[in-house]
C-alpha cells in the first residue's frame, strides 16, 4: 500500500501531499524535509528507488515537479512508477498539457484528480477515461450549482 | 473548459480566493511570513462570516497554507462547518480540507460522524464519494466503528463508482477496527466477482492487502484467485494477485506447482516490466526455481538493474551458488555512478562470500574504499567489509592475521564515523581468538607507535577510537610484547592528552599493565637498575594525566601515581615488586554474550521490585548529594591511605575479591570451562603454516600488508593440496586438526581449506541456566495482528457491525428514500430507564433530555449501594429485524473497585439474551471492563425477538465482585428489563394520501379502548404521543388527529385520536 504522495519542485517546494497514513504535522513534516533534501540530491541518472527507513521511495522527475512516493517493503516498485506516470498523464489531459503553474494554482483540483484515482493508497480506477469522466462530472455539478445560486437538485445532472 | 468556468465564478464572488493568495505569495518573496500572517488574519475575519461561500474560499484558502508548513489545526471546526455545506462545490473542499488536515488526535474528528453518515447515504453519488474520499484520510477507531455498518451498506450500492470506493476504504476500516472483519468479509468477497472491473480490481487490493499480512486465513480462496488469474488481462490486478500467491504458497507447497506454468506464460508472454518483475518475484518465493535471472541482467537501464540485484538478494537466499556464478557482474555494479546500485550490490556480496573468496572479494572491497568519493558511501563499504568478515562468528575467515592487518589498513582512512566499530572488532578478534593474540598485540604496539598519524585531527576523527583498542589489547595481553617498553613511552608521550578522555583513561590504566610486564622481565633478567629507571620514567609522565579535564582520567592517574611512588620506595629497599604488580592484573577476561545479563532468570522469591530499606525521603537524598560531590573536590584526603595498605591487607582484600567473584554470577571464573582447553589441546603443530614466518617482513608500518597474505594465501592453499596429495599418496589416515569448533553447512570444497593458524574462536558466555527465548526479537504491536482473524468459520449472532446507538441522530434526514437502504432499514427503538437504588428509596426515574420515548422503568428491589446502572437505550438491529440492542450503563457508586461483572438473564420463550456460542442458558454474559470508584462504562447486549407486538419483562441478575482493602466480596444485583411494543417504533413520516390509502387497503385490524383520567391539553397529548411513542402526526382536524408509525419488522401502525377521549388503534 502506498503510503503517502509528495510534489516537490527543483527548488524544494512543496507543491502537494497526500498522506495514505495518519502521522501528525510535525512528523509529516519531518518527513517532508528529509526526503525532499534526499531526492534533490540525486542525480539524474540514478535509480528511480532508493530504501528510506523501512519504506521504499520511488520518485521521478517530470520537468521541474519530482512526483515521490513511499511505499512498503513488499510493493512493486515498478507499478508505483506506472501510478505516477498515470498521473501525470491525468493532470496533463485535465489541464492540457500541464505545467507546474497549473498545480500552483489549482492544486485543489490535482486533489481531486489523485482522490478520483488512488483511495487509501491503492489504484481505485485504472481507466484514465473513469477518472475523468467523474472529473468532469463532479466539476459540472459543481458549476451548476455555482450559476444557480438558490441550489439544484443534483438528481437533475446525474 | 468546465474548469474556467469555475474559476471565473468563483473570480467574481471574492475579494482575495486561492489564486490571489498563491499570486501574493509569489510576489511577497522576501517577507513571505509576514504577507502570510496577514493572510491568516483575513481568513480568521472571513471565518467568522455567515455566509458559507466566503468561509469556504477561506478553508482553501487554509488549506494550500497547510501544505506550506503553517499549522491549520485551529481551524477544524470551521472546516466541519464547511463540510457540512448542503452545496457540493463547498462540501468538496471542506473534505479535501479535513483530508490533508485531520489525524487520529484531532479532537473534532467526534463531530463529523454524523455529517459523513448523512453524506454516505446521500442521494447524490459525488457527496458520498467525497466522504468516502475524505474518511479514508482521517478515518479513526471510532468512526470505523459508528460507520462500518454504512460503508458496509455502499458496497452493495447501485453505482459502481460508490462500490469501488467502498470496497477500498473496508480495508482502513478494518484497520481500525478488526471487529468487522469477519461480519463484512462475506459481502467483500462478493465483490471479486463484481461485475465492473473497478470493483472488482479493488476488492483483490483489498483481500491482496489482508492477505499478505495473515495469508493462513485466506488460503480458502485460493481457486477463485487462481481462476482470475487465469481469466484477467488487467495487469494491475494481475500484479496483485501474483503477489498474493507469493504469499500463500509457502503455507500451501502444492499451490506451487499449479503456479509455474501460468506464471512462465506471463513472464514470457508480458511486456509490462512490472508484471515481468511481479512475477519473477513469486517465482522466486514459490517455486525456487532460477530460470529467468538472466534475462534482467541483460537488461542495462539503471532501474531495471537495481530490481534485478533486488531480486538476485532474494535468489541468494535459497540458492547462493547460482549467484555466485555471477560475481563478476556484481562486482561490476560497484562501479555503477548510482549509490543505490552500488549499495544493492554491497548487500550482494555480503551473502556471497565464502572461506574461498572471502580475500578477493574484501580485496576489490579495499580497492574501492581507496577510490571512493563521499564519507558515506566509502563508510558503507567499511562497516560492509568488517560486516562480510565478521559474519556468522567469523565464519569464512580462514586467517586471523590478514584480518587485522585489514582492520589495521581501515584504520588509515580519513574522517570515517566507524572508529569505534574498527576498535570492537579489534578487541572482538583479540580476545576470542586466542592464536592471534601474539600477532595482534604487534600490530597494535605499531599502532600505538604511530599514534600521532590517526590523532592528528582527533576532533573531528573518530578513527582515533581505534587507540582506545589498540592500548587496552597491548595492556592486557602485554606478556606477548616484544618491547613492552618502547610501548609503554608510546603510550606516555605528551601528545596523547589530547586524545579524548575515555581513551586517555584506557592508556593511564594499561600503562600499569604494560609497566608490571616490563618490571617481570627486568627483574627476572636482574636488571635492577633497569627497572627503576622504568619506575621514575612513569612518575616523570604520570603527573600530565593528573592534571586532566577528565575526572576518569585525573582519578585514575592519580591513583596509579601512588601506587607507583609506593614501588620506588620499596624498589629503593631493594625489594622485588613486579609478582605483586603482576598480581594486580591477574586473572583473565572472557567475553560475555551481550544478552547475557538479560537472559539470568530471576530467582524465585526474589522481587526485584521491592524496596530494599526503606526509601528515603526526599529531603534527606537531596541533603547527601552535595556532600558527595564537595568530597570528591578533595580526593586526597584519601589517598594515603592507599599508601599505607601492607601486603597483609592487600592479600586479604585479593581474597576478599576472590571470594565475592566466586559468589557473584556475573563474574567469568577463571576455573577451567570446555571453550579454554583450546591451548592445551594437541594438533596445533599438524597445521604446515605456522611455520611462515609471516610478522617479520610485514611488520614496515604504513604499508599495505593485506595484500601480501592473499598471495601467501595462496600458495599455502596450492602447498596444503600437495601435501594433501603426498598424504593420500602415502595412504595415512592422518587428519587435520579441524579447527572449527562451529560446524556449519560447508561445501566440501570449502572444508578442504584449512585454516592458516590454530583458531579457536571463543564463544560469548551466557549465564548458566539463560532462557533460551529470543523474544526480545519479536514486534508486540505489530497493528496488522489484530486483523489476524480466522474468516471461514461461521459468524456468531453476537458479531454484527455495530448498528447506530442513542445519539440524537435520528431527526436528521437519514429517511430519504434511498431505495439501497430501505429495504434493511429499520428504525431503532429507543427507550431510556434509570435505575436507582439509593437506600431504600426505590424511585422509577424518567430521563429526560432525549426526545426518544422513555418507557417504563424496571425496579431494582435489592437495595444495593455499590452499582448503579440504567438501561438508556433499546433499539432495533439494522441488519436483523429479530434483535434489539440494549445499551446498559454501569456506574460504579461505592468508593470500592468493581470487577468481574456479568449480566445475566432469564431468557423468556420470546426475547432470549444472544450468549456466545456453546454457552448455556444460564450462563451469563462478562462486562468487559471493570469499574474503579466513581466510573461509569457503558456495554451492550444483544437479545434475540421473536414476536415485537407484545411487551415483555425480563428478570435478570448482574453479578460482581467488590474489591475492598480487607478483601473482596461477591455481590449480586437484580433487576428487571421492560420492553414495550412501542419501543419497536420507528418515527416514519407518511403523507395523508397514502395514509388514506392505507386505511382503505383493510389489511389493519381495529381496536379501540378510552382513557378517563387524562386531563391535559389536546396538543399536549399530541407532542407526547410522538415523543414517546414514535408516532408521527398525519393530520389534525380540530380536537381529532390521525397518526401513523411502523415497526421494525414493517407492521404498520396508525392511530386515531380524538379529545372526546376515543383513541382506536389498528394494526
Amino acid at each position: 500500500m502506498m503510503q503517502f504522495m509528495l510534489l516537490f519542485s527543483r527548488q524544494g517546494k512543496l507543491r502537494l501531499q497526500k498522506w495514505y497514513v495518519p502521522l501528525s504535522d510535525k512528523e509529516k513534516k519531518k518527513i517532508t524535509r528529509e526526503l525532499v533534501q534526499t531526492v534533490l540530491a540525486r542525480k539524474p541518472k540514478m535509480c528511480s528507488f532508493l530504501e528510506w527507513r523501512d519504506l521504499k521511495i520511488v520518485y521521478k522527475r517530470y520537468a521541474s515537479l519530482y512526483f515521490c512516493c513511499a511505499i512498503e517493503d513488499q510493493d512493486n516498485e515498478l507499478i508505483t512508477l506506472e501510478i505516477i506516470h498515470r498521473y501525470v498523464e491525468l493532470l496533463d489531459k485535465y489541464f492540457g498539457s500541464v505545467c507546474e503553474l497549473d498545480i500552483i494554482f489549482n492544486f485543489e483540483k490535482a486533489y481531486f484528480i489523485l482522490d478520483e484515482f488512488l483511495l487509501g493508497g491503492e489504484a481505485q480506477e485504472t481507466s484514465k477515461k473513469n477518472v475523468l469522466k467523474a472529473i468532469e462530472q463532479a466539476d459540472l455539478l459543481q458549476e451548476s450549482q455555482n450559476e444557480d445560486w438558490g441550489g439544484l437538485s443534483s438528481d437533475d445532472i446525474l | 473548459m468546465a474548469l474556467k468556468m469555475v474559476k471565473g465564478s468563483i473570480d467574481r464572488m471574492f475579494d482575495k480566493n486561492l489564486q490571489d493568495l498563491v499570486r501574493g505569495i509569489r510576489n511577497h518573496k522576501e517577507d513571505e511570513a509576514k504577507y502570510i500572517s496577514t493572510c491568516i488574519d483575513e481568513i480568521k475575519q472571513e471565518l467568522k462570516q455567515d455566509n458559507i461561500a466566503v468561509k469556504a474560499n477561506a478553508v482553501c484558502k487554509l488549506t494550500y497554507l497547510q501544505m506550506l508548513g503553517y499549522d491549520v489545526s485551529w481551524a477544524a471546526f470551521n472546516i466541519i462547518e464547511v463540510m457540512s455545506s448542503s452545496k457540493f462545490t463547498y462540501k468538496r473542499i471542506g473534505y479535501l480540507a479535513a483530508s490533508q488536515c485531520f489525524h487520529e488526535g484531532t479532537d473534532v474528528i467526534m463531530l463529523t460522524t454524523n455529517q459523513i453518515r448523512k453524506d454516505l447515504s446521500s442521494p447524490n453519488q459525488y457527496d458520498t464519494g467525497v466522504a468516502l474520499t475524505g474518511l479514508s484520510c482521517f478515518v479513526t477507531p471510532d468512526l470505523a466503528r459508528d460507520l462500518a455498518n454504512d460503508i458496509m451498506t455502499l458496497m452493495s450500492h447501485t453505482k459502481p463508482y460508490i462500490r469501488k470506493k467502498a470496497v477500498l476504504i473496508m480495508y482502513k476500516v478494518f484497520l481500525k477496527y478488526p471487529e468487522s472483519l469477519r461480519p463484512a468479509f462475506p459481502r467483500l468477497k462478493e465483490k471479486l466477482e463484481d461485475p465492473d472491473p473497478g470493483v472488482q480490481s479493488a476488492a483483490v487490493n483489498v483481500i491482496c492487502e489482508l492477505a499478505r499480512r495473515n495469508p493462513k486465513n485466506y488460503l480458502s480462496l485460493a481457486p477463485l484467485f487462481f481462476k482470475l488469474m487465469t481469466s484477467s488481462t488487467n495487469n494491475w490486478v494481475l500484479i496483485k494477485i501474483i503477489k498474493l500467491f507469493g504469499a500463500l504458497t509457502p503455507l500451501e507447497p502444492r499451490l506451487g506447482k499449479k503456479l509455474i506454468e501460468p506464471l512462465t506464460n506471463l513472464i514470457h508472454s508480458t511486456s509490462a516490466m512490472s508484471l515481468l518483475y511481479e512475477c519473477v518475484n513469486t517465482v522466486i518465493a514459490v517455486t525456487k526455481i532460477v530460470l529467468i535471472i538472466v534475462r534482467i541482467n541483460i537488461l542495462s537501464c539503471t532501474v531495471v538493474k537495481y530490481l534485478g540485484l533486488l531480486a538476485m538478494s532474494k535468489i541468494l537466499k535459497t540458492h547462493p551458488k547460482s549467484v555466485q556464478s555471477h560475481k563478476d557482474l556484481i562486482l561490476q555494479c560497484l562501479d555503477d555512478k548510482d549509490e543505490s546500485i552500488r549499495l544493492r550490490a554491497l548487500d550482494l556480496l555480503y551473502g556471497m562470500v565464502s572461506k574461498k573468496n572471502l580475500m578477493e572479494i574484501v580485496k576489490k572491497l579495499m580497492i574501492h574504499v581507496d577510490k571512493a568519493e563521499g564519507t558515506t558511501y566509502r563508510d558503507e563499504l567499511l562497516t560492509k567489509i568488517i560486516d562480510i568478515c565478521s559474519q556468522s562468528n567469523y565464519q569464512y575467515i580462514t586467517n586471523f592475521e590478514w584480518y587485522i592487518s585489514i582492520l589495521v589498513e581501515l584504520t588509515r582512512l580519513e574522517g570515517t564515523r566507524h572508529g569505534h566499530l574498527i576498535a570492537s572488532q579489534m578487541l572482538d578478534v583479540a580476545i576470542r581468538v586466542k592464536a592471534i593474540r601474539g600477532f595482534a598485540v604487534a600490530q597494535m604496539a605499531m599502532l600505538l607507535d604511530n599514534a600521532h598519524l590517526l590523532a592528528g585531527n582527533t576532533q573531528r576523527n573518530g578513527i582515533c577510537e581505534v587507540l582506545y583498542a589498540a592500548a587496552w589489547i597491548c595492556g592486557e595481553f602485554s606478556e606477548h610484547l616484544e618491547d613492552p617498553l618502547q610501548t609503554l613511552e608510546a603510550m606516555l608521550r605528551p601528545k596523547v592528552t589530547t586524545l579524548p578522555g575515555h581513551i586517555q583513561a584506557v592508556y593511564v590504566q594499561n600503562a600499569v599493565k604494560l609497566f608490571a610486564a616490563v618490571l617481570t622481565r627486568r627483574e627476572t633478567a636482574g636488571e635492577k637498575q633497569a627497572a627503576q629507571e622504568t619506575t621514575e620514567m612513569l612518575i616523570e609522565k604520570l603527573p600530565q594525566f593528573v592534571q586532566s579535564a577528565d575526572l576518569e582520567v585525573q582519578e585514575r592517574a592519580s591513583c596509579i601515581l601512588q601506587l607507583v611512588k609506593y614501588i620506588q620506595k620499596l624498589q629503593a629497599k631493594e625489594v622485588s615488586v613486579a609478582e605483586e604488580v603482576t598480581a594486580l592484573f591477574a586473572g583473565e577476561l572472557n567475553p560475555v554474550a551481550p544478552k547475557a545479563q538479560k537472559k539470568v532468570p530471576v530467582p524465585e522469591g526474589l522481587d526485584l521490585d521491592a524496596w530494599i530499606n526503606e526509601p528515603p525521603s526526599e529531603s534527606e537524598s537531596e541533603d547527601e548529594k552535595p556532600k558527595a560531590i564537595f568530597q570528591e573536590d578533595e580526593p586526597k584526603h584519601s589517598r594515603p591511605r592507599l599508601t599505607e595498605l601492607d601486603e597483609q591487607e592487600l592479600a586479604r582484600r585479593r581474597e576478599a575479591r576472590k571470594q565475592e567473584q566466586a559468589n557473584n554470577p556475573f563474574y567469568i571464573k577463571s576455573s577451567p570451562s570446555p571453550q579454554k582447553s583450546y591451548q592445551d589441546t594437541p594438533g596445533v603443530d599438524h597445521i604446515p603454516v605456522v611455520q611462515i614466518d609471516l610478522t617479520v617482513p610485514l611488520k614496515v608500518p604504513g604499508m599495505p600488508i593485506s595484500d601480501q597474505y592473499l598471495k601467501l594465501e595462496e600458495e599455502r592453499r596450492l602447498k596444503q593440496k600437495q601435501e594433501k596429495k603426498d598424504k593420500k599418496k602415502k595412504k595415512k589416515k592422518e587428519k587435520h586438526g579441524k579447527s572449527r569448533r562451529h560446524d556449519s553447512a560447508h561445501t566440501e570444497s570449502e572444508e578442504d581449506i584449512a585454516p592458516a593458524q590454530r583458531v579457536d574462536i571463543v564463544t560469548e558466555e551466557m549465564p548458566e541456566n539463560a532462557l533460551p527465548s529470543d523474544e526480545d526479537d519479536k514486534d508486540s504491536n505489530d497493528p496488522y495482528k489484530a486483523l489476524d482473524i480466522d474468516l471461514d468459520k461461521p459468524l456468531a449472532d453476537s458479531e454484527k457491525l455495530p448498528v447506530r446507538t442513542h445519539r440524537p441522530s435520528r431527526t436528521e434526514g437519514l429517511k430519504s428514500p434511498d431505495v439501497d437502504t430501505t429495504a434493511e432499514e429499520q428504525r431503532p427503538k429507543k427507550s431510556k430507564e434509570k435505575d436507582k437504588k439509593k437506600d431504600k428509596e426505590r424511585k422509577v426515574c424518567y430521563f429526560s433530555g432525549h426526545k426518544d420515548h422513555l418507557f417504563n422503568l424496571l425496579q431494582n428491589p435489592s437495595n444495593h449501594q455499590h452499582l448503579n446502572y440504567k438501561v438508556y437505550d433499546i433499539q432495533g438491529n439494522l441488519q436483523d429485524g429479530s434483535q434489539v440492542v440494549v445499551s446498559v450503563i454501569f456506574e460504579n457508586n461505592c468508593t470500592d473497585f468493581l470487577k468481574s461483572m456479568e449480566f445475566n438473564v432469564l431468557d423468556s420463550l420470546n426475547t432470549r439474551l444472544v450468549r456466545p456460542s456453546g454457552a448455556s442458558v444460564h450462563d451469563g454474559i462478562a462486562v468487559p471492563f471493570q469499574l474503579p470508584p466513581g466510573v461509569s462504562n457503558e456495554a451492550r447486549f444483544v437479545f434475540t425477538v421473536q414476536s415485537i407486538v407484545m411487551p415483555q419483562k425480563l428478570k435478570g441478575t448482574l453479578t460482581f465482585i467488590v474489591k475492598t482493602e480487607d478483601g473482596s466480596t461477591h455481590e449480586k444485583l437484580d433487576f428487571k428489563l421492560h420492553f414495550t411494543c412501542t419501543s419497536y417504533l420507528i418515527t416514519t413520516p407518511c403523507y395523508s394520501d397514502a395514509f388514506a390509502k392505507l386505511l382503505e387497503s383493510e389489511e389493519l385490524k381495529v381496536n379501540a379502548l378510552k382513557l378517563d383520567s387524562i386531563n391535559m391539553p389536546f396538543h399536549h397529548l399530541l407532542a407526547k404521543i410522538c415523543f414517546h411513542h414514535h408516532f408521527s402526526v398525519v393530520e389534525r382536524i380540530d380536537s381529532c388527529a390521525s397518526m401513523y408509525s411502523r415497526s421494525i419488522q414493517g407492521h404498520h401502525v396508525c392511530l386515531l385520536v380524538k379529545s372526546v377521549s376515543m383513541p382506536s388503534c389498528g394494526q
